[in-house]
Parts: structure tokens; sequence; C-alpha cells
């Protein structure tokens, strides 16, 4: 006997992610998922945007790695409050790990929730974590061919972000193109050129952060 | 590597569905996935050997339709096979385009008895 199913594998994911975003709400945090391959700088943009949100917003931060807390250290000397998910081996954060996470957050005392994703450019894409926003680090080191090899990662995200640009001179990567073509295939996306190292152009992705946060 | 996970949900539904429908044995599981979900089908056929046994769906044979990347030009309307370095409308030459295939990850049906 055959049976019709046609349900979406990721269901019981996007289920937990509902009560997520639930909670999220009632306490009234906006959530923001960083996405990027390892070494892209999700920490470093994560410390560059605590600094620059001192005073304006209360910021907490889930650290999401395989192994190890160096990150979370990292953050925590920041003052904000930090947890830790070591994912021991899975390649990204899904719904339940970020459900078991939040219980460690005082969440009524956060208004910003940046939750850093493994380093990965292809599993993270598929499990929601109940966030309001994606962004995605793409580093210049790494090539300006990535939306072509990971397209959904690209295709996803709400705000791309071109880490490392204080390296241009030294590397052949046209922000331009890059640009043009994620844009092609996501017509919602931001693109902000930024150093983590220099400081150059974070003020204008934090401003705009600023604005989604507030909206 | 999300195939575990990936594998671990696909069984989860299949059992309870199968479960459902009073069924005994589940022998086949047919499967779509998109090629843009970068998801690999002879690693889910290997966790779900793994993770399979002892359950209903232990030996039960696994079929994928795999759906090709595929994007509509938003320009002229027609459909294209996304290239691996460019993409641009082979028709028209427009960028802006909407993906329309390749997301899909579900189960299409199963075979019980």
């Amino acid at each position: 006997m055959e049976i019709k199913v046609v349900k979406d594998i990721m269901g019981a994911n996007d289920q937990i992610a509902q009560k997520n975003r639930q909670l999220f709400d009632s306490n009234q945090v906006f959530v923001v998922n960083v996405m990027a391959s390892p070494g892209a700088g999700k920490t470093s943009l994560i410390l560059e945007t605590i600094k620059r949100l001192k005073g304006k917003v209360k910021v907490g931060v889930v650290e999401g790695d395989i192994s190890s807390s160096l990150d979370a250290e990292a953050i925590g000397k920041e003052g904000v409050p930090v947890v830790q998910i070591n994912t021991g081996g899975e390649c990204h954060l899904d719904a339940n790990m970020t459900s078991t996470a939040l219980g460690s957050l005082p969440l009524g005392d956060i208004e910003l929730l940046l939750i850093e994703n493994v380093g990965n450019l292809v599993c993270p894409a598929e499990f929601k974590l109940g966030e309001d926003m994606r962004i995605l680090i793409s580093s210049t080191p790494e090539g300006d061919d990535k939306p072509f090899k990971y397209p959904l990662m690209f295709h996803e995200a709400d705000a791309v972000l071109i880490n490392k640009i204080d390296l241009l001179p030294y590397l052949k990567f046209d922000v331009d193109a890059f640009s043009k073509a994620i844009k092609g295939i996501n017509q919602k996306v931001k693109v902000f050129p930024i150093s983590c190292t220099t400081g150059e152009g974070v003020d204008r992705w934090v401003d705009w952060l600023l604005g989604q946060v507030g909206g | 590597m999300h195939e575990l996970s990936i594998t671990q949900s696909m069984l989860d539904l299949v059992l309870e569905q199968a479960k459902n429908a009073g069924a005994k044995e589940v022998g086949k599981i047919n499967l779509v996935l998109g090629e843009m979900t970068g998801v690999v089908d002879r690693a889910v056929q290997f966790y779900f050997d793994f993770l399979s046994k002892g359950t209903a769906a232990e030996g039960a044979a696994l079929s994928f339709k795999v759906i090709p990347t595929t994007a509509r030009c938003r320009s002229c309307a027609k459909d294209f096979k996304l290239g691996e370095f460019d993409w641009t409308c082979p028709h028209c030459q427009g960028n802006n385009i909407e993906i329309v295939g390749g997301k899909e990850l579900f189960v299409e049906s199963i075979e019980v008895e």
C-alpha cells in the first residue's frame, strides 16, 4: 500500500523554531542568525557590533561551535550575556539546540540576540532557529565565486557583509560583480562591504541593524 | 554532514506516518531532494541504514528524485538551469532571477505493508 505523505523533512525543526520565535516575540527580542564559513569574521563582527551598540541596545549572544568556548569568553569580556552551545560534531545549530540554550539567557533583559552559527556555508541554511533575520559574512580571501558555489546560503540571507575589504589591494575580488550576482537571485538583500580590522563600513551596517531592531 | 539530522527527521516522519496507517513494515520511501539543499543522497542512504536498524523502516528502499536548481528570469519569464559561474538569463541576458526549483526536501510517499 502506498501512502501519500508530501511533508517537509524539516517540519520537526521548523515547529521548534516557531516556538522559539514565539518566546522571542513575547520578550520583544530581535534575533539575528549570523552565518559564514570558518574564519570569515563572525566573532569579530559580533564584537565590533556590540562595541558600537553599547548604551543603545541591550545585546545578548549565543555562540555555536563544534567545540571549545574561546569565542564565548571573548564576548563575555564585553560584558554582555553569552551562552555557548557546543554541538559536539554537528555542523550547524538547530532549533532544539537553540531552545535549550535560551534557558541560560536573561531574555527579558535582551533586545537584540546575535546567534553565531557554526562555521559552514551549507548546513546552517536548512535549519531555522526562530530568527527574525539571517546575515551572511563572506570575506574577501574566500574569493568572489562563493555565491555560485553556495547559492542557497546567499539566496536566504537578508544581508551579506563582505568582510576584510582592507585586503582588497592584495586579492582578485570583484566587489561589484559579487554584489550584482547576489542581488540577481536575492532581491531583498543588503550588501555591506566592511573591515572588522580597520572599522571601515561597520558603522553603516550597525546603523542599518539598529533600524531593523527598532522597526 | 547535515544529512545525519536530516535523515533522523525523515525517519521520524516516515515512522509516524506508517504508525498512523497501522503498517507493520515500510518497504520503500520516495524522497524529493532539491539540488540547492546540498543534501547528498549517498550520505542519506548511509545514515538511514544505521538509524533505521530495529525500526519498522529497517531495510526499506530509498528512492531519490533530485530536482535541479531552476531559475526563472523576471524580465522574460523563461526558466533556465542556474549556471555554475554565471547567473544571467541565457535568453535575454537579464540578471533579475527568481529560484523556482531546487529547494525541495520532502517525503513524497511511502510504501507499507
